[in-house]
């Protein structure tokens, strides 16, 4: 059993960089289409309900609708960036690519893969959030210079849910499962986190359930951040969205032990 | 110190046993051969070897450490030839070898530095911005060995390191592969080709149901089992052309419309079979392939 741990554990500190930059220099290549791909979406749904039902919804937590919805589209695109990253692209590296068959012929363990993997899709999390925050400061819907403040939750929001999704990626036989995730999972996340309302227009019951979803933490300090506001409870979000990283990262590393090296 | 040793080693997946109380010693320098059909275990056994899959029984040591236990370091003196190509289809021969060295924990300085000599070996310079989609099969296999080397590696591991290639492409991978056992480099390949068996490995174990059913060097094995010249026959009843020839063979096996026939005496067979119409006759000296016909009663390509 000690030996089955030690090749599902990260075997040191830096072995993952070198997947990380396996996966940046395959990205650098088709980096433009990439960007405009992971933006287009969040912005499409910022400014077609942000300005559009915005007229109709008028002022909302005291703000404008748009400036409201701003937070939860930088946490949904952390979040749709961070899950796709890793249940298509690194399910194709696990997969049918063969790449991980080739890393682990290697010095480095299934630990550093996974952990490799995932450092690259929170980056790939990060661009994405990243890109609606300018644009959305830019555009006077943030708050500068506190929005900063909202980078480093990207960055762990984009962790949490690439590790939620390798759990996926390790049990999925196909990409036809995913849908179920997206489906099943994600959407929900959506509509009952307040990435497009405030939670408190949801029955009690779905607030409770509510505050126990990666998205709503992320959005809770995601969102006071981009208006200039104080955010409350910083410690249990940021505890929270740790624990959706840590928990399925070693679940997800043992499940894969069992796929690829049995 | 042998480079690869197996004591007992057994695996079994659900009820059906892949290797079976197999064991074997591969000596620094050699080049060992997995011989066996499709379904005989050879690629589980070379992924046991590398730590990717734990025996249920039995003892694995590879360049002295214990595997699955110390798997990582013994992977640091291995390189690999999968049987399925993993190189990354959009980077160019230079970036493949550049990211695969990273995973050695190689800085960038340290593998451009062995890439010439990488390069050369493989014969790829020519080659070195080209994407690996534009590549043809044989170089594509010929980067996988460069890559393969790139850590510098005492022993290498390869899963049909031929398969899949042309005539000519394989003659120079046999020519690479002869080339590395001259540095002293050790070899454990798998094969189904009894030709790359015979011709690259200097002993080789035969390989059936996981059961190592013979083990030595490819000329013992033929001398010592077959020993005679062979006639293939076909082109006619092998039901019928047996009784015709019995008396003067060693033995006969029959397989699909072909008759096999074991003759110290090719000739007096020849006599016999030269008052039928229409048979096709090949007379030829015995090699690994009647060795495993032998042994197992099927041919192994086929």
């Amino acid at each position: 059993m000690g030996e089955g741990c030690a090749a599902a554990l990260p075997a040191n500190a830096w072995n993952w960089i070198a997947v990380w930059r396996r996966n940046y220099l395959a990205w650098k290549k088709v980096a433009l289409a990439s960007i405009l791909g992971n933006l287009a979406d969040p912005m499409i749904y910022l400014f077609g309900l942000g300005l559009g039902l915005g007229l109709v919804v008028g002022r909302v937590d005291g703000t404008s609708y748009v400036a409201f919805l701003a937070g939860g589209m930088v946490a949904t695109s952390a979040m749709t960036a961070a899950t796709f990253e890793t249940i298509y692209a690194a399910f194709a590296r696990m997969n049918a690519q063969r790449t991980w068959e080739g890393i682990l012929y290697t010095q480095m363990t299934l630990g550093d893969i996974v952990l490799g993997e995932l450092a690259w899709a929170a980056s790939k999390a990060f661009l994405a959030g990243t890109g609606i925050m300018i644009v959305a400061t830019v555009l006077g819907y943030a708050t500068w210079p506190s929005v900063l403040y909202a980078l480093p939750v990207i960055v762990l929001t984009g962790f949490a849910f690439a590790s939620l999704a390798m759990v996926v990626t390790s049990l999925a036989p196909s990409y036809d499962y995913f849908i179920f995730y997206q489906t099943l999972v994600l959407t929900p996340m959506l509509f009952l986190c307040g990435a497009v309302f405030p939670i408190t227009q949801l029955p009690q019951t779905f607030q409770q359930v509510a505050q126990f979803l990666p998205l709503s933490h992320a959005i809770d300090l995601i969102r006071p951040a981009m208006l200039g506001r104080p955010a409350g409870s910083i410690g249990l979000h940021m505890g929270a969205l740790c624990l959706y990283t840590i928990l399925p990262f070693f679940l997800s590393a043992a499940l894969f032990r069992r796929r690829l090296m049995s | 110190m042998f480079s690869i040793d197996l004591s007992g080693v057994s695996k079994t997946y659900g009820d059906k046993v892949v290797v079976d109380k197999l064991s074997f010693s591969v000596a620094p320098g050699e080049c060992f051969g997995l011989l066996g059909p499709n379904g005989a275990g050879k690629s589980t056994i070379a992924r046991m070897i590398l730590g990717m899959t734990a025996p249920d029984a039995g003892k694995i040591t590879v360049l002295g450490v214990p595997v699955p236990a110390m798997a990582r370091l013994a992977r640091r003196g291995i390189g690999v030839v999968p049987q399925f190509d993993n190189l990354d289809p959009e980077f160019t021969v230079r970036e493949n070898l550049l990211v695969y060295g990273r995973y050695f924990g190689m800085n960038t300085r340290k593998v451009k530095a062995v890439m010439p000599s990488l390069l050369e070996f493989a014969r790829l310079e020519s080659k070195v911005d080209a994407r690996v989609s534009e590549l043809s099969g044989g170089m594509k296999r010929r980067l996988t060995l460069a890559r393969a080397l790139i850590n510098d590696p005492q022993l290498l591991v390869m899963d049909e390191p031929t398969t899949g290639l042309d005539p000519h492409a394989r003659h120079l991978i046999w020519e690479r592969l002869r080339f590395l056992l001259a540095r002293g480099k050790t070899i454990i390949l798998t094969t189904h080709f009894m030709e790359e068996a015979e011709r690259l490995c200097d002993r080789l174990c035969v390989l059936e149901r996981g059961r190592n059913i013979a083990e030595g060097r490819p000329h013992a094995l033929i001398d010592e089992l077959i020993g005679c010249e062979v006639i293939e026959i076909y082109g006619g009843n092998p039901h019928e052309l047996d009784s015709l020839i019995r008396p003067y063979s060693d033995r006969i096996e029959i397989s699909g419309e072909t008759l096999f026939c074991y003759a110290p005496d090719p000739e007096k067979v020849r006599v016999r079979l030269r008052e039928r119409a229409g048979l096709r006759v090949l007379q030829r000296p015995p090699n690994l392939e009647d060795v495993f016909l032998r042994l197992t009663g099927r041919e192994m390509e086929k």
